[in-house]
């Protein structure tokens, strides 16, 4: 296989990636970019980052064989990646410990960031009380009111939550605000992007933040299977955790890499959030990837049970993964993710995230259709104590 | 020559500054718009912006963000805004256009069918937010065959090098952003203004249009003591926006008209 080295020195996963911001981000962006060059390279800096990791996320994460699901599946084994076991509960800290640790080393004295369901909100929240750093989020208006437990959680760490009216009042809108406060106030403040998404360095940066996700799995798998897994499967909404899995594996031959999008209610309902299946390529938050728009470009509103799916774009290395055809994307509904959730509790005594119940619905899908020596490995990219409100809502339970 | 470099050549043979309004298009409605820009040119405006709506607005603030807003309940779309150009054009073949806007709707139309369409219907200058130069070299090059001219925004922030890199790519006029920040939140510093402006004077023949934060005749007075147009926007939204229905033409000339006074004094 060729080596793998996107993106290039300007961002660009092939025609996707990039830099589309407005004039005064771009000095701001090429600070980051010389930072992070400088510091991805430095000893230093990568012995705190991972002693962060190990001190306070409790890295490694273990890799743990779902033995009664899969039995009852009846075909290939299920392993999951316990990302839900780390501290805040979801893969999203790995990366908010990379950028704070960068921000420091830059002297910025404040962080922003734009949060959906509000994880990578309290995972942005919690490092910055770590590091001592002023730390506003943004967040959608319709978010805050669902979420009213992570706003709390936010404001219990000492972060100021700021619910953004304007457009549909969602993750899309939290991030244009958090841009909107980067312009106004660019000396002193450092956005953590919380996806593989936005301008480049942070697709890439995000990116290899969060890959020590797949390549503490290159040397889990081989311990407990002997080999690597045949199929490596994460949900995908900007694309983090999906990243953060695949990443290590793309020039290992022979593993599949399967992204699971948010189906909603249905590919053919319009209700989802499948950028990658269903959008087309266009340019939003600074970089071209594909999106989910009308004829006349505009982007429009998404569905998805899960509001860490519920974003109508995508990373650029993922668009590059699909149309390279490195990686496959594939959708999966609400009520496949909701199945797969009571399902994991029931089996497995795990209550995952809902965004990561669509990659789990995935593997229960295929594994009857899978002899019992195929092994996939899913990443179980959070808990769901989150989400207990929607889903006893669902269930038609009220508190 | 284009009519925007026919337009700074008879305005600095007059010895005045451009004067340059920024509405979007659709707010409140198409028709409404296109009687706004034949009462802006009357008011003594040279230069017209049309903002092209777009959902996601990342560098305006909330007048020009509202404005989108009212304008895309109604689905505007770039092949209505041309359609209203054509017709405007049928009643001034003089006044140079500029529609400014986002990236997307100009990539979902296609780059070549926007340019082409653009120049038909009588568009002369484009100016695309998240396009920076090294980012949409194709883009520019189409617009430059096809008698469009790329506009490009330079701030505060842009080094040396890169206001040197961007002057070369642009054409028509150069657009300084005069704050950090986003449209119409905060008030411009014309001192500030005055610190930058000779390193973009400097590196480009361009005549230079400053915009972001003037909001009145005063502001406009100050920042056109050093730059050769100014751009009024956010503040010119907020006069339709609390206007009665069927007044905004009033109440926007009305508003425009001591602007005009105080640069010509």
């Amino acid at each position: 296989m060729q080596i793998y080295d996107l993106p290039d020195a300007r961002g660009h996963f092939g025609p996707y990636g990039g830099a589309f911001v407005s004039e005064t981000l771009t000095q701001a962006l090429e600070q980051l970019r010389a930072a992070y060059a400088r510091y991805r390279e430095d000893p230093a800096f990568i012995a705190e980052f991972k002693n962060e990791l190990k001190h306070y996320v409790g890295r490694p994460s273990p890799v743990y064989h779902a033995k009664r699901w899969s039995e009852l599946l009846g075909g290939a084994q299920i392993y999951l990646k316990r990302e839900d076991l780390n501290h805040t509960g979801a893969h999203k800290i790995n990366n908010t410990i990379g950028q704070a640790l960068l921000a420091r080393r830059m002297g910025k004295p404040r962080v922003i960031a734009e949060t959906g369901a509000g994880q990578h909100g309290v995972a942005t929240a919690t490092v910055a009380a770590r590091f001592g750093m002023q730390c506003v989020v943004y967040m959608g208006a319709e978010d805050v009111k669902r979420q009213a437990q992570n706003v709390y959680r936010m404001k219990l760490l000492g972060a100021t939550v700021v619910p953004v009216e304007s457009g549909s009042k969602t993750l899309k809108d939290a991030l244009n605000e958090a841009m909107r406060d980067w312009v106004s106030n660019v000396d002193d403040t450092f956005y953590i992007i919380g996806t593989v998404a936005g301008p480049h360095p942070y697709p890439m940066m995000v990116r290899d933040f969060n890959s020590v996700v797949g390549e503490e799995c290159k040397w889990q798998m081989p311990e407990m299977v002997g080999r690597q897994p045949d199929q490596v499967i994460a949900c995908v909404g900007g694309g983090s955790n999906a990243m953060g899995i695949f990443y290590p594996y793309i020039p290992v031959e022979g593993v599949r890499l399967i992204g699971v999008e948010a189906a909603g209610e249905g590919m053919h309902s319009g209700k989802h959030a499948a950028s990658l299946s269903a959008g087309k390529p266009g340019v939003l938050h600074g970089n071209r990837t594909y999106l989910l728009q009308d004829a006349n470009g505009q982007i429009i509103e998404t569905h998805s049970i899960s509001a860490g799916l519920d974003y109508p774009g995508v990373g650029p290395e993922h668009a590059w993964l699909k149309d390279s055809g490195r990686a496959e994307y594939v959708g999966i509904t609400d009520s496949e993710a909701l199945k797969a959730f009571h399902d994991c509790c029931h089996y497995e005594g795990i209550i995952p995230a809902l965004e990561s119940a669509h990659a789990l619905a995935y593997a229960a899908k295929i594994s009857p259709t899978l002899p019992k020596d195929q092994v996939l490995l899913v990443n179980l990219s959070g808990r769901g104590d989150k989400d207990m409100h929607t889903v006893s809502e669902k269930s038609g339970i009220a508190f | 020559m284009s009519r925007i470099a026919q337009r700074f050549a008879q305005l600095t043979q007059a010895k005045r500054k451009a004067l340059i309004p920024y509405i979007t298009a659709g707010d409140p409605d198409l028709q409404t718009t296109e009687a706004l820009l034949h009462a802006l040119v009357e008011s003594g405006c040279d230069i017209l912006e049309i903002g092209v709506p777009f959902s996601d607005p990342m560098a305006d603030g909330p007048a020009i963000q509202r404005a989108g807003e009212r304008a895309l309940k109604q689905h505007i779309g770039l092949v209505d805004i041309l359609s209203m150009v054509q017709r405007f054009r049928l009643r001034d073949t003089a006044t140079p256009i500029v529609l400014m806007g986002y990236a997307n709707p100009i990539e979902a139309m296609g780059q070549k069918n926007f340019v082409l369409a653009a120049q038909t219907a009588g568009v002369d200058g484009v100016l695309v937010v998240d396009y920076p130069p090294e980012e949409c070299e194709e883009f520019t090059a189409l617009c430059r065959a096809h008698a469009v001219d790329p506009i490009f925004l330079l701030a505060p922030t842009s080094t040396d090098a890169r206001i040197a890199a961007v002057a070369k790519q642009g054409s028509g006029y150069l657009y300084y952003v005069s704050l950090k920040g986003v449209t119409g939140v905060k008030a411009v510093d014309a001192s500030e203004v005055a610190l930058h402006l000779p390193k973009l004077r400097a590196a480009s023949p361009l005549p230079i249009a400053v915009g972001f934060g003037i909001r009145d005749a005063a502001s406009a007075r100050a920042i056109a003591q050093v730059a050769d147009a100014v751009v009024i926007g956010s503040r010119i939204i907020t006069e339709i926006e609390q206007s009665p229905k069927g007044e905004e033409v009033a109440r926007v000339k009305a508003f425009v008209r001591p602007i005009r006074e105080a640069l010509d004094q």
